[in-house]
């Protein structure tokens, strides 16, 4: 881990040294003067990262998906339809965002501003390293590693704190009413993994559709269920669709709507997702706790 | 049906079988792990005077009974509908590339899911049917209002030209909210890209009144369709009024497209390439064709959903891709071979 943050510390000085300007003192104070003053951020979890690792008053801008922290900027800037001159109205000398639609990032370069393009992570080491590149490159390295070590504290006393079972739960996260959801080979899987928990969909296409079928055959423990906000699906209209009376997360209650934020970004605010899942999967008790040394 | 004769007896006969076995086919594949003799067992239980041990545990009998057979059921409307109202559109435009599509019918009713899907927020779900019915109905009276204005005495050309109009803007439309509200992009996609996913009995409940008027009225009509296939003026002096009938014939053709629509989203190539097939085999005679259509259709459709649910179990796949890419090809055979006659 300290590695790459000493490298991504060179890259931010070298890159800031470069406008002529006499060297500073790598202290915080002194570089204030380099670091990027008005960054636009296109994407939701980018702006979370942003304002986690201590670079929110440096932020101008951000699109108009980003709903956190609630005293960001938003503006009706779209990172899906990213238009360059409206991003360039804002003044950017730091651009953040996830995706490089219709070509913005080779727009913002000609155009002279820095880009950070930060890809949706696969793992929670990706989430750490672009933190750690969020805060190189905002002047923000300390508070990076900080964050950092602070998340990988929280999560693992949060795993600790889930018992450990003989066989693991199985679960269904539904992304959307028409069944599609996730493996445990994504970045929400992983973190269920964690967890102790493993998904019933398996297979290449790690975002797989269900057949209805299948998942009534699978008869998941627990129902994760990410689309409220989208679909207004509830526990009670999972019980009313046919057959899934029968299921046993249906007749437990095991059927939990989670914030479909904190689980399709992978931000800092993961944390705040894996608590909300364990404290789901604490009350389910360990099916044979005498063959399991207590963690 | 009056006085069958024995090629309609035949043809009749062995499109039903087909349509028979494709029930059975589909209800006895799919990703869950039933055994083909318990299914069977299980079937023959729910017969009267019938009890037999099937050996299905309580949740396998739910997936066949809640999910499976629903499935098959809703597969089987939905292509018997597509292509018996793809066979009248072919006959009251006398153009064998009319279909729900070339109309507007699906665009529309697109324009209509995504507008539900996006403006509907947490209700979105449960008003995508009704929207995407009215959606079509308004596209499909656009179409035909736009081709009477401009068209003069033309009228099924103009007509086909209106609308591939209406379904450019409807389309138009629906790529702008979808751009303005990503976040309900894969909900809309998912509902274009066709899906018997999500059925259960009460969609077909849902569907089934719509089809059966449509259906009934499209066979009532079925000599005129013959009539028309000759041209208007003939028409006129046998006593018909050809602007009447067509105007009929479209909006119960819509009626029942639009409500197969609302529940499996859009399902292309069924509307164009079954009646095709049919005709190249039995000829065009609408008696005939109407009721071969509607049963080749649903045998289609139950046999692209089995290849939906399976192909890459146990992910879905969309079945208006496999309608497409099944359609496609055998569309263009079809074309190839019928050069001569078109």
């Amino acid at each position: 881990m300290i590695a790459p943050l000493a490298a991504l510390a060179l890259v931010a000085t070298a890159c800031s040294g470069s406008d002529g300007e006499d060297p500073v003192p790598a202290d915080k104070a002194g570089a204030a003067a380099d670091e990027p003053q008005a960054i636009v951020s296109l994407s939701p979890t980018t702006t979370e990262m942003l304002y986690a690792v201590g670079a929110g008053d440096q932020v101008v801008a951000v699109d108009e998906r980003s709903d956190f922290p609630s005293d960001a900027p938003v503006t009706d800037l779209s990172g899906y339809t990213p238009n360059l001159e409206a991003i360039l109205g804002y003044g950017p000398d730091l651009v953040v965002l996830t995706d490089d639609n219709a070509d913005i990032v080779a727009g913002l370069e000609r155009s002279g501003v820095e880009v950070l393009q930060l890809p949706a992570a696969q793992t929670l080491d990706e989430t750490y390293t672009q933190l750690e590149q969020v805060g190189a490159a905002t002047g923000n390295i300390g508070e990076a590693a900080e964050l950092v070590s602070e998340i990988q504290t929280d999560i693992d006393g949060i795993v600790a704190s889930v018992p450990e079972r003989e066989t693991p739960l199985t679960y269904f996260h539904e992304l959307d009413d028409t069944y599609y959801t996730v493996t445990d080979a994504t970045y929400v899987g992983e973190v269920y993994s964690m967890l102790g928990l493993t998904s019933i969909a398996t297979g290449d296409d790690t975002y797989p559709q269900l057949s209805e079928e299948l998942i009534l055959e699978a008869d998941p423990d627990l129902v994760f269920l990410a689309d409220g906000q989208c679909c207004g699906v509830t526990p009670e209209t999972v019980a009313q669709r046919p057959g899934w009376d029968g299921l046993t997360a249906v007749r437990e209650d095991r059927v939990h709507v989670v914030d479909e934020d904190l689980a399709s970004r992978w931000g800092p605010r993961i944390v705040d997702f894996m608590r909300e899942v364990a404290a789901i999967v604490a009350q389910i008790p360990a099916d044979q706790p005498a063959n399991q040394p207590a963690p | 049906m009056t006085r069958p004769s024995p090629r309609h007896a035949l043809v009749l006969g062995g499109a039903t079988l087909l349509f028979g076995a494709a029930m059975l086919l589909g209800t006895l594949i799919g990703p869950a792990g039933l055994t083909a003799g318990g299914v069977l067992l299980d079937l023959l239980d729910r017969l009267p005077f019938i009890a037999v041990d099937s050996g299905l545990t309580e949740r396998q009998q739910v997936i066949l009974w809640e999910i499976r057979i629903p499935r098959v059921v809703l597969g089987a409307i939905v292509g018997a509908t597509l292509a018996i109202a793809g066979a009248t559109y072919q006959g009251v435009f006398r153009n064998p590339l009319a279909d729900p599509y070339l109309l507007g019918v699906s665009s529309g009713a697109g324009l209509g899911a995504t507008l539900a899907i996006v403006v509907g927020g947490a209700m979105g779900s449960a008003m995508v049917p009704p929207a995407a019915f009215a959606g079509g109905m308004i596209a499909v009276m656009a179409t035909y209002a736009l081709g009477r204005s401009v068209g003069g005495g033309r009228g099924e050309v103009v007509i086909i030209l209106a609308g591939v109009a209406v379904a450019a803007f409807a389309s138009a439309i629906q790529t702008f909210f979808m751009q303005r509200h990503d976040d309900t992009l894969r909900q809309v996609y998912s509902w274009m890209l066709g899906r018997l996913t999500t059925s259960g009995w009460t969609d077909v409940r849902t569907v089934l009144p719509y089809v059966l008027i449509s259906v009934a009225v499209i066979a009532l009509f079925r000599r005129m369709l013959d009539v028309m296939a000759v041209g208007d003026v003939e028409a006129a002096t046998l006593g018909i009024a050809p602007a009447r009938v067509r105007l009929i014939l479209i909006s119960v053709a819509t009626l029942g497209t639009a409500a197969v629509v609302s529940v499996s989203g859009l399902i292309g190539f069924v509307g164009i390439v079954i009646p095709h097939a049919v005709r190249m085999l039995i000829g065009p005679g609408h008696r005939l064709l109407l009721p071969t259509s509607l049963l080749a259709g649903a045998t289609f459709l139950i046999l692209a959903d089995v290849v939906a649910r399976t192909a890459m179990s146990p992910a879905e796949l969309p079945i208006g891709v496999v309608t497409a890419a099944i359609g496609a090809p055998f569309f263009l055979v079809v074309l190839r071979r019928s050069r001569g006659h078109m």
